[in-house]
Formats: C-alpha cells, sequence, structure tokens
C-alpha cells in the first residue's frame, strides 16, 4: 500500500516512516504542511497519517484543502494535543481516525490497516465465516460447525467487530472504541475479560482456537492457516 | 399561585412604593389646605355672627323688647344670607325668618350647627346653617345664624371626590409601573437569555447594546469586557495545556519509539527483551497518569463545556454496567443496577462515562468476593443523583475530603494498581457539571454520589 506521511518531528518520522517500509508499505514523507499538500494532491495514495500541528499548514486545514478538492483518501490524524474534544474537531475537519501521541506503532499500523480495508469494502455481506465460524448478521446468531453459539448483543457485536478483521490485529482501543463507542482508557483492562468470555463460547472444546492474542498488541480471529 | 412576572419585578415594586407614597403625601396635603381653609371661613363666619349679636344686645339694652323686634323684623326681611330668631323663654318665636328654635345641640361657645328649610322660587330646599344663641336678660332668647350652604356643599364634593381621586392616582400609578415592569423585563430578560447561554458554554457570545446608551447599555458593556477577558483567559488556558501535552507528548513518543524499535530488534525471549518491555510498561503508565493530569486540568478550566449536550444518565449507566459487568463477575462481586426512569441531565456524556468507570472500577477494585456493588440514579428534590455504593471496606469518614485530592491514595491501597487520579477526575468532571461529589458511609462500605442540581436539559436527548 502506498501511505504519506507528514509530520515535522524528523525522529518520529524516520521512525514512522521504517515501521511502515518494514511492514511492507510504500511510504512517502513531508515535514510540513505544504509540502504535504502537494503531495497528498498530486499522487494516489491508499492512507495519509497526518500530524495535526504542522509548519507552514496546520494539519486541520491540510486535510480540510485535501477533502475539497473531493479526495477521499483516508486519514488518520496523529496529535499531541489534549484530547478531550481535539478528537471532534479533527474528525469534522474530515479526518477517518484518530491517533494520541506517543502511541504504539502496533496500535497505528492496526488502524491503517482498519481505514484502508474499510476504503475498499466487498460488497455487503450478510455473513460473516472464519474457519468453521459463521456469524449471520441478519438472524444476529453465530454457529461453529453445526453447534449453534448463544451470544449477547454486546459479544456478538464484539465477534462482528473481530470478524470483519479477520486476521488483522485488533487492538483493546480500537475494540472499546468500536464496539463501545468509549474514547477513554478504563482503569481496569475491561476488555480482556469480555474476551475471555467470548473465547470460552467459541473455542472451549474445539481443537484449532480461533480468537488470538498478540501480545503487546491487542488480538486477531483467524483460522489456522 | 404565584402573581404574573411582571407584578414581582424591582421596578414594578419601586413603582408600588412610589405611587403610595405620592398618593398619602397627596391626601395630607389636600386634606391639610382643605382643614386650614374651612378653619378660616368658620372663623370669618362666626365673627360675623359675634359682631352682630354684639350689635343686637346693644339695640335691646337701649330700646327693649320691642325696639329689637323691629330691627329684627327689618333685618329678616332683607333675605340676604342673615338668619334670626327671637323667642321667650319657652322659645315660642316672638320674630324672625326662622320658624322653630333648631334642635342641634350647642357646641362650643354656644355655636351650633343645624339644617332648615327655606323658600326658594316654588319649593323648599334644606340649607344648613351656622349661628349663635344668646341669651337675653328677662329670659328672651336670641338666636343669629348665617346660611353657609354654598360652603357645606362643597365640602361635601370634595369629601365624596377625594376617595375616587385617590382610587383613580393608585390605578394609573399601577398600570404606569406595570408598563414600565415589562419594558425593563424585556431588557432585563434578553440579557438573562444570553447570559444563561454564556454559562452552557459559548463564550464568544456577547449581550446585545441599544442605542439609549442607557443603565442597561453600561451594565451590558462591562459584562461584555469581563467575557472577553473570561473568553481569553480560556483560550490562554488551552494554549497552556496544549503546549504542555505537545512538549511532553512529543519526547515520550521518541522514548516509546524507541524501546519498541529496541524490542523489535531484540525479538525473542531474553533479559533485555523483558526489560525493555517493563519500560514501555512505565512509559505507559506515566503517559496515563499525564492524560488523566492534563483532562482533570481540563475539566477545570471548563475546556468540556463546549461539548455539552442532553445526557440521559441511565442510558449511562447501562452503558458502563454492562463494561464493567463481566470484571465484576470474575471478581465475585454482584453488581447491580436500581431501576430508574429517564434522567436526562446538560453535560459531556465522555466526561461522565468516564466518571462513572472510573467510580464502579474503585468499587470493583475494593469489594471483596461475594459483596455488592450497587448503582443507581434518582431524582431527588436537591437534585439528580447518580450514586455508586459498595459493602467494602469502604474509607474512614475523616479521610473523604482528603481522597478527592490529587494523588492522594490511603495507606492500606497504597500496593493496588492505579495513578491514584481516578476520584481527582471525578471531582473534576462533577465541578464541570455544577455537580456535588459526596461521599458517604454505606454501612458498611463507601457511596459515592454525583449530585447533580436539578438543571434539566432544555432540549430532548438524542436518541442513542
Amino acid at each position: 500500500m502506498r501511505i504519506l506521511v507528514v509530520e515535522d518531528d524528523l525522529e518520529a518520522q524516520r521512525y514512522l516512516v521504517n515501521g511502515l517500509r518494514e511492514a511492507g508499505h510504500v511510504v512517502d514523507d513531508a515535514s510540513d504542511g505544504e509540502i504535504g499538500l502537494t503531495l497528498a494532491l498530486s499522487r494516489p495514495y491508499d492512507s495519509m497519517i497526518i500530524d495535526r500541528m504542522l509548519p507552514k499548514l496546520d494539519g486541520l486545514k491540510l486535510v480540510e484543502e485535501i477533502r475539497e478538492q473531493s479526495n477521499t483518501t483516508p486519514v488518520l490524524f496523529l496529535s499531541a494535543l489534549s484530547e478531550v474534544d481535539d478528537r471532534v474537531k479533527g474528525l469534522k475537519a474530515g479526518g477517518d481516525d484518530y491517533l494520541t501521541k506517543p502511541y504504539a506503532f502496533v496500535e497505528l499500523l492496526a488502524r491503517l490497516d482498519a481505514l484502508m480495508r474499510r476504503r475498499h469494502p466487498a460488497a455487503v455481506k450478510t455473513r460473516l465465516q472464519v474457519g468453521d465460524l459463521e456469524l449471520d448478521l441478519l438472524t444476529r446468531s453465530a454457529k461453529r460447525g453445526e453447534t449453534s453459539i448463544d451470544l449477547q448483543p454486546r459479544e456478538f457485536r464484539l465477534l462482528e467487530y473481530l470478524m470483519r478483521h479477520a486476521s488483522q490485529v485488533v487492538t483493546r482501543t480500537m475494540l472499546l472504541e468500536s464496539v463501545w463507542e468509549y474514547h477513554f482508557d478504563p482503569q481496569t483492562n475491561v476488555i480482556d475479560v469480555h474476551i475471555s468470555r467470548l473465547r470460552a463460547k467459541i473455542d472451549r472444546g474445539y481443537e484449532a482456537p480461533l480468537l488470538h492474542t498478540v501480545r503487546g498488541a491487542g488480538y486477531m480471529i483467524r483460522a489456522r492457516a | 399561585m404565584r402573581a404574573p412576572k411582571t407584578l414581582r419585578t424591582l421596578a414594578f415594586r419601586i413603582v408600588l412604593v412610589y405611587v403610595a407614597i405620592f398618593a398619602a403625601s397627596a391626601v395630607a396635603l389636600v386634606a391639610f389646605t382643605y382643614w386650614n381653609t374651612k378653619r378660616a371661613l368658620d372663623a370669618e363666619t362666626d365673627q360675623t355672627i359675634e359682631a352682630e349679636i354684639a350689635g343686637l344686645s346693644e339695640q335691646y339694652q337701649r330700646l327693649g323688647i320691642a325696639g329689637l323686634t323691629d330691627v329684627i323684623i327689618g333685618r329678616s326681611m332683607r333675605g340676604s344670607l342673615g338668619l334670626y330668631l327671637l323667642t321667650d323663654a319657652q322659645k315660642r318665636p316672638i320674630a324672625g325668618n326662622l320658624d322653630t328654635w333648631p334642635q342641634a345641640k350647642p357646641r362650643e361657645e354656644n355655636f351650633i350647627e343645624f339644617d332648615f328649610e327655606r323658600r326658594a322660587g316654588g319649593g323648599i330646599e334644606r340649607h344648613r346653617a351656622r349661628g349663635k344663641t344668646f341669651a337675653l336678660t328677662g329670659g328672651f332668647q336670641l338666636l343669629v345664624a348665617r346660611d353657609v350652604d354654598e360652603r357645606y356643599k362643597t365640602q361635601r364634593l370634595f369629601t365624596t371626590t377625594l376617595p375616587w381621586t385617590v382610587i383613580l392616582m393608585l390605578a394609573l400609578g399601577l398600570g404606569g409601573g406595570a408598563l414600565m415592569s415589562r419594558n425593563l423585563l424585556a431588557r432585563l430578560d434578553s440579557i438573562n437569555r444570553i447570559s444563561r447561554e454564556i454559562m452552557a458554554g459559548d463564550l464568544t457570545r456577547r449581550l446585545p447594546l441599544t442605542r439609549d446608551g442607557d443603565e442597561f447599555d453600561t451594565l451590558a458593556e462591562n459584562l461584555n469586557r469581563m467575557l472577553e477577558r473570561t473568553e481569553r483567559l480560556m483560550k490562554g488556558m488551552r494554549t497552556v495545556t496544549d503546549s504542555i501535552a505537545h512538549d511532553l507528548r512529543t519526547p515520550l513518543n521518541r522514548l516509546r519509539n524507541r524501546l519498541e524499535g529496541v524490542l523489535n530488534h531484540l525479538g525473542g525471549e531474553n533479559v533485555e527483551a523483558r526489560e525493555i518491555e517493563a519500560a514501555v510498561g512505565e512509559t505507559d503508565t506515566l503517559i496515563g497518569t499525564f492524560n488523566a493530569l492534563l483532562l482533570i486540568a481540563e475539566a477545570e478550566a471548563g475546556v468540556g463545556r463546549e461539548a455539552m449536550a442532553p445526557v440521559d444518565l441511565p442510558v449511562v449507566v447501562e452503558g458502563i454496567s454492562e463494561l464493567y459487568g463481566p470484571v465484576a463477575e470474575e471478581k465475585g462481586v454482584s453488581l447491580e443496577v436500581a431501576p430508574s426512569g429517564t434522567a436526562r441531565i446538560e453535560g459531556n456524556g465522555s466526561l461522565i462515562s468516564q466518571a462513572l468507570a472510573n467510580l464502579v472500577d474503585n468499587a470493583i477494585k475494593y469489594t471483596p468476593a461475594g459483596g455488592l456493588v450497587r448503582i443507581a440514579v434518582q431524582n431527588t428534590s436537591a437534585g439528580i443523583a447518580l450514586s455508586v455504593a459498595d459493602n467494602g471496606p469502604g474509607i474512614p469518614s475523616g479521610d473523604h475530603a482528603r481522597v478527592l485530592e490529587r494523588f492522594v491514595r490511603l495507606e492500606a491501597s497504597r500496593n493496588s494498581p492505579g495513578t491514584g487520579l481516578g476520584l481527582s477526575l471525578v471531582a473534576a468532571v462533577a465541578r464541570l457539571h455544577d455537580a456535588k461529589l459526596e461521599l458517604s458511609d454505606n454501612m458498611p462500605g463507601l457511596k459515592a454520589t454525583l449530585l447533580f442540581a436539578g438543571r434539566m436539559s432544555r432540549r430532548p436527548a438524542l436518541a442513542s
């Protein structure tokens, strides 16, 4: 995938670019808003990572200008500003996701993956399938093999989100934001408990587990390769 | 039933007092003038009567009863205002233009006031007279009086019209007062309405000015100047927190990046990798504490006010109890939600959720297995109360105020994880919403209550 990184902190930029290249992406970089805008409008990208505070042209303005040119490339904002309502401002300006510094690289990668995949959605699905686990979105029912699984509404949403992002790392923050719609960090790791309950329902008694913990990152649902 | 708003205003009350004072002094002035004039006129009448009596008694002494009779007949014929009656000792008339001796009782110095019938034109009119009786030597009685009917009628007219005049004066005064209060109210209402909007978070609003340049404009100008200052201070606060955030987050970001880089480089399981991982964990704790402090500072500065919207508390409670349910169950603590109807407040939903999450998190953390944590929303007379109660060890009542301060954690819990900022954040969120955070003894356990003053939402809540 082709990614544009606009970041004025050169060390953070180098780290970001290296990390993304290691993950197999093609990366262009810019260290101020004007260069960023020129690049964004002249080349096709699959997604852009843009810092909120940039010299010459502010990150918010940059994204607004890109959006005015009917460019819909997904944008992930990076911000070192305080949080309370900056997220809202960022999303209003046309950003698709918002990550506060300091962030874990796996978090950034996971969100970027989710953004880029959202851009190329397959035909509207009414069934999701991972291995022998099936989720019927119309009847809101789940079954593994021939055994039906009884899920609470929230467990269903959790499983749905994981399965829509099958074979992708999904972080705890992403789950909290997408499944529960909370944008704060609970003191206790509540997500782990929800996951372990879900795991008990879909994986217990089966030889091949589907829901995996990715150490230091989050979770991933995938059938054994 | 309450009086209409116009009648309860200060302007109307001031007008009312003025009208009352004005009416009272007008009545006093008129009454004084009236009494004085009456006294002067009475005195004049009395002097005339006295002089006449003196003259007549002199005639009697000089000419005897026959002479006096002649004089009285003569005077009676003149048909002026003078009234005369001469009688013998048994009050039988001898001469004069009055037919009978009046029944009225003499007042001071033999003066009397009485009504008599006067032939005028074709009929008879009752007139009022004032006169004096005089006993002559030989048992004869003399009455000399004057017809004062004109003056009496004027006086009657005066006493009957005066109350009506006062009533009219009061009515006009009250009407004018109400009109004036309505005008004042319209100005005050606009100032009040806009002040409320500003308090609700829109600091860019200003009070309107008219071209009159009156006291209200001066007031509005001063308030506007104050608002400008407040807005500038708020912006300053934002800039400060933003730059602190930026200046600390940038190096923290680099630190975390470097540690992650080293970790990737090392790979696999070894002592160094574990140490670096622990260091990454410490960085995250540092970031967590920093974020919590920043959020508290912002909430206290009122930064979240712009995002205020109607929030249905039972919906917030449902979300958080659903999020924490499994955590509680895993610990063997029952998490209960007391049933309640809708309870809407104007607030920042995200911050209230976070505050409630902190309270529930704490309650579960400090309640031993088998315990109970209960969340309730209640409409009380003091406002809407959102409470989280547990039956854990509680907090000694002397420490209730202390735990709300930043960083304070009680000795007994020093070793459990957490930043110690949880309750401070709840307190800051409470202040942002003009709510009160109260800690009380749940006998046993701790009960934390967020009391939102009865400031109900004016707009309907968004469907969630």
